[in-house]
């Protein structure tokens, strides 16, 4: 791994550290890149590894630390003086134009040109070129991108980067939407890449896909190095070993509880996003875990159930009774109630007061021959914003207003005032302080000890173990296994998720 | 809670108002109009002017709190009101005209508001081509020329000094209040005007919290087209004649009175106060700048640096509180 003095790595970064608020994302973070390499980033959701390649790229300024690219220091002001120094990103929402041809696309921002007119023969030559050398030579310049598949599109992106003479190209996830197929020949492109002398900085989840392309990977944990070397040298268990590390378990409460019957029964169920039917039942007093990689399709299945996407196929019986054609109405007059993962977009209604938005769900309390009692609403908000420990100056202060936590909180409240007997829980916990998790945990300990049933998604596998009576996790669409969380570790959890292999 | 000192109370209850007090205010201290500006027949006759107005605004009031736009008001008030004239002209008796009148305008609402949740195409979209349309077909139904009625009890609604002296106002000016009050109830206080507001704020958040926002949309924009078709007998009452070349481009006033009023072209918010508020307004001005002598393009300039003043200062406000 050790570059001899003659040759200086393509990159190198020393302990570099940020902060976001109190928290450090990255904590003294080192990282080496050789010449013509493939090198993997490793590590759970909120390691630190997008902080780091933001910084990396110009989007985000470290705090603290040096970058030297090529031996000579390297301190982008923005990621356009990034990409001018050869550093290019290739993220998972690609970044085309998607109503510009190829050819705009990738001479978007530096149109050359002589006189004023765009010297486009010239050009042309050298995109074709560069798509052949990518093995790529039959998309076309003159079709708009949002044509072309997404497999298509990254090749156009890396096109992009290569006529730019990039020597870093970071590739954040690029396989989660491509399908086998595409992601051989992206594999094939990869290699081809290094042999001509660009390195390579690689991010999935995909260990085996990892193992397959990647020469060398470093692990980040809670932003600092976890462990690292020459990929062929470490088994996978050793790998997944180093992403988890040893986590505390006395964040979450256990609340004795009894299990009772079904309350949620999903048969062979499929939504139009969901790529293959998913089976699953909930039981009163249960929670059931959620695991898997983002986009394992855990979302949709949730969205499929309440019905906020349409069904294809399949059932949904709620407490032993079929839904029928389910609408978040009808599911909500069946005792369901849903907990969005978007909190800003989806979850709440920012403009409006706390008062709107815990009771939308449920008016019916306070209606009387259609006209509400604004002064009970308040009150009953008032109640569960006690109840939950939100901080806010009142009921009638407009979401926008809170913190992530308070905020997550109303959802939450939400929920409750609507008294559903199954909560969905889309990722509860993303983005709020400890303090407000834990007393998320407890809350939801403390509900299903009154006798609901909780579906429970999370991509942080500590706090489903901590939870959840019982864990499924996805892999790809489709749910590879199910078992009581003591039945798990967190090492299983990453390797089911990782690799399908339950 | 934090209490606010007193005199910032009073000013947060004034501050809606305090646009139209300063209108009053400017033209009362006009020397050349001010002995007729405040005197009781001119406050009459402003109220009968802005009662066309105002009816499209109640219901525009409801469609951008609700996040969408109506650019067909006006084509649809002169739709409705050559309608009315239609039917009061074939012989069929008056009340008859008045409800055929507001249930065209309510249809033409049912037609957009249905396009825009079915084909799922911005309101913006869908309401520029009915305001084509509905002028079109107003126009072929009148064949292009004013349509005549015989005189009834319908052209005495919009009367500056109506028939029985005792109403004081035109009964199309009771029939605005009446109608404003009801929907600033049922905007505040029921289910159905929490809904509105909880679409224009996050339509997913309502569709989440199992909100029926398709069916929500499809009243919302029937019930606004229901107050053009209102409007529009309004217009008739006014005229005496079906006129389908009347109102051109009265939705941009009506939906300035609106913004004007703290209405929110992104959704979620607005209120009925502040749309008549807005309404009355531009009437003073209209009224005052005629009275002055000004000429009709200086009221077009001073209306159009009050939407961009009143919508700045809403914003200086919000900004403040949150």
């Amino acid at each position: 791994m050790t570059a001899p003095a003659s040759a200086p790595s393509a990159l190198e970064m020393r302990g570099i550290r940020k902060c976001f608020g109190a928290t450090a994302a990255l904590d003294g973070v080192d990282f080496t890149l050789a010449r013509g390499e493939v090198h993997a980033i490793l590590g759970e959701n909120g390691a630190g590894k997008s902080t780091l390649m933001k910084i990396l790229s110009g989007a985000v300024r470290a705090d603290r630390g040096e970058m030297r690219l090529g031996g000579r220091p390297y301190c982008p002001s923005d990621p356009l003086a990034g990409r001018r120094s050869g550093v290019s990103m290739i993220y998972q929402e690609l970044t085309l134009a998607p109503h510009l041809t190829v050819e705009e696309n990738v001479v978007l921002g530096r149109e050359e040109s002589s006189a004023g007119f765009l010297r486009r023969r010239e050009v042309r030559t050298r995109i074709r070129e560069t798509l052949a050398f990518l093995h790529h030579p039959e998309i076309p310049l003159d079709v708009p991108v949002r044509r072309l598949s997404v497999g298509a599109r990254q090749i156009v992106e890396i096109s992009r980067a290569i006529l730019e003479k990039a020597t870093i190209l970071v590739m954040d996830e690029p396989t989660s939407s491509l399908a086998r197929e595409d992601t051989e020949r992206l594999f094939q492109v990869i290699r081809k890449l290094r042999a001509d002398g660009v390195s390579i900085i690689y991010i999935s989840h995909f260990l085996e896909e990892v193992r397959e392309v990647a020469d060398a990977f470093t692990v980040l944990r809670d932003g600092r190095n976890a462990g690292g070397g020459r990929i062929a040298d470490v088994p996978l268990e050793e790998i997944i070993r180093l992403m988890v590390g040893a986590k505390i378990a006395d964040l979450f409460p256990r609340i004795e509880r009894e299990r009772g019957d079904v309350v949620l029964a999903v048969e062979g169920l499929k939504g139009t996003r969901m790529g293959e039917p998913v089976s699953l039942e909930v039981r009163r007093g249960e929670i059931v875990g959620l695991a898997g990689l983002i986009g394992a399709g855990r979302t949709e299945t949730l969205r499929t159930i309440f019905g906020l996407d349409a069904v294809e196929a399949g059932t949904i019986a709620v407490a032993g009774r079929g839904a029928g054609r389910a609408t978040p109405w009808r599911m909500i007059a069946r005792g369901l109630g849903f907990l969005s993962e978007d909190r800003q977009g989806e979850g709440l209604a920012l403009t409006r007061s706390l008062a709107d938005n815990i009771t939308l769900s449920r008016f019916g309390p306070y209606r009387r021959r259609g006209f509400l009692s604004l002064k009970k609403r308040t009150a009953a908000a008032a109640r569960w914003m006690g109840e939950l420990n939100i901080k806010a100056q009142g009921p009638q202060q407009a979401a926008a207003g809170l913190s992530g936590g308070n905020q997550q909180k109303v959802a939450l409240a939400r929920l409750l005032h609507q008294d559903a007997d199954v909560l969905l829980l889309d990722e509860p916990t993303r983005g709020i302080d400890v303090m407000s998790k834990s007393q998320i945990y407890d809350w939801m300990g403390r509900t299903a000890a009154r006798g609901k049933g909780l579906l429970f998604v999370s991509s942080y596998f500590p706090e489903l173990l901590g939870v959840c009576d019982r864990i499924a996790v996805f892999y790809r669409g489709r749910i590879v296994a199910v078992r009581p969380a003591a039945e798990w570790t967190d090492e299983s959890l990453m390797a089911a998720s990782t690799t399908g292999r339950g | 809670m934090i209490r606010r000192p007193r005199i910032q109370t009073v000013f947060n209850l004034l501050a809606p108002f305090l646009g139209l007090i300063l209108v009053i205010a400017l033209f009362s201290a006009m020397p050349d109009v001010q002995s007729r500006f405040l005197r009781a027949a001119n406050l009459k006759s402003v109220a009968t002017q802005s009662v066309i107005v105002a009816l499209g605004a109640l219901g525009m009031t409801l469609v951008i709190i609700g996040g969408g736009i109506d650019l067909s008001a006006a084509s649809n008030i002169a739709l409705s009101s050559v309608i009315a004239a239609y039917a009061i002209n074939a012989g069929l008796p008056p009340l008859l005209g008045l409800i055929l009148g507001i249930l065209t305008g309510g249809l033409v609402g049912f037609v957009n508001g249905t396009l825009i949740t079915r084909l799922k195409l911005v309101p913006f979209i869908i309401t520029m081509g009915m305001m084509g349309i509905a002028r079109g077909v107003a126009k072929w139904i009148a064949r292009n020329q004013k349509i005549d009625a015989p005189l009834t009890w319908i052209n005495e609604l919009m009367a500056k000094s109506p028939h029985p002296p005792w109403l004081v106002l035109a009964p199309g000016v009771w029939l605005m209040i009446v109608f404003a009050i009801a929907m600033a109830v049922l905007l505040r206080y029921t289910v159905f005007g929490r809904h509105v507001f909880a679409i224009g704020s996050s339509e997913a958040t309502a569709r989440l919290c199992g909100v029926r926002t398709v069916r929500t949309k499809i009243i919302f924009y029937t019930a606004a087209g229901l107050f053009c078709g209102l409007a529009g007998v309004m217009e008739f009452s006014r005229l005496t004649v079906g006129d389908p070349t009347v109102a051109v481009g009265l939705e941009l006033d009506i939906i300035a009175a609106v913004v004007i009023g703290g209405g929110s072209l992104s959704g979620g918010e607005g209120s009925i106060l502040g749309s008549m508020i807005g309404v009355f307004i531009m009437a003073f001005l209209r009224n005052g700048c005629t009275m002055m002598g000004w000429p009709n393009y200086i009221q077009e300039i001073i209306i159009g640096v009050i939407i961009v003043a009143a919508v700045a200062l809403d914003q200086i406000r919000h900004r403040r509180v949150a």
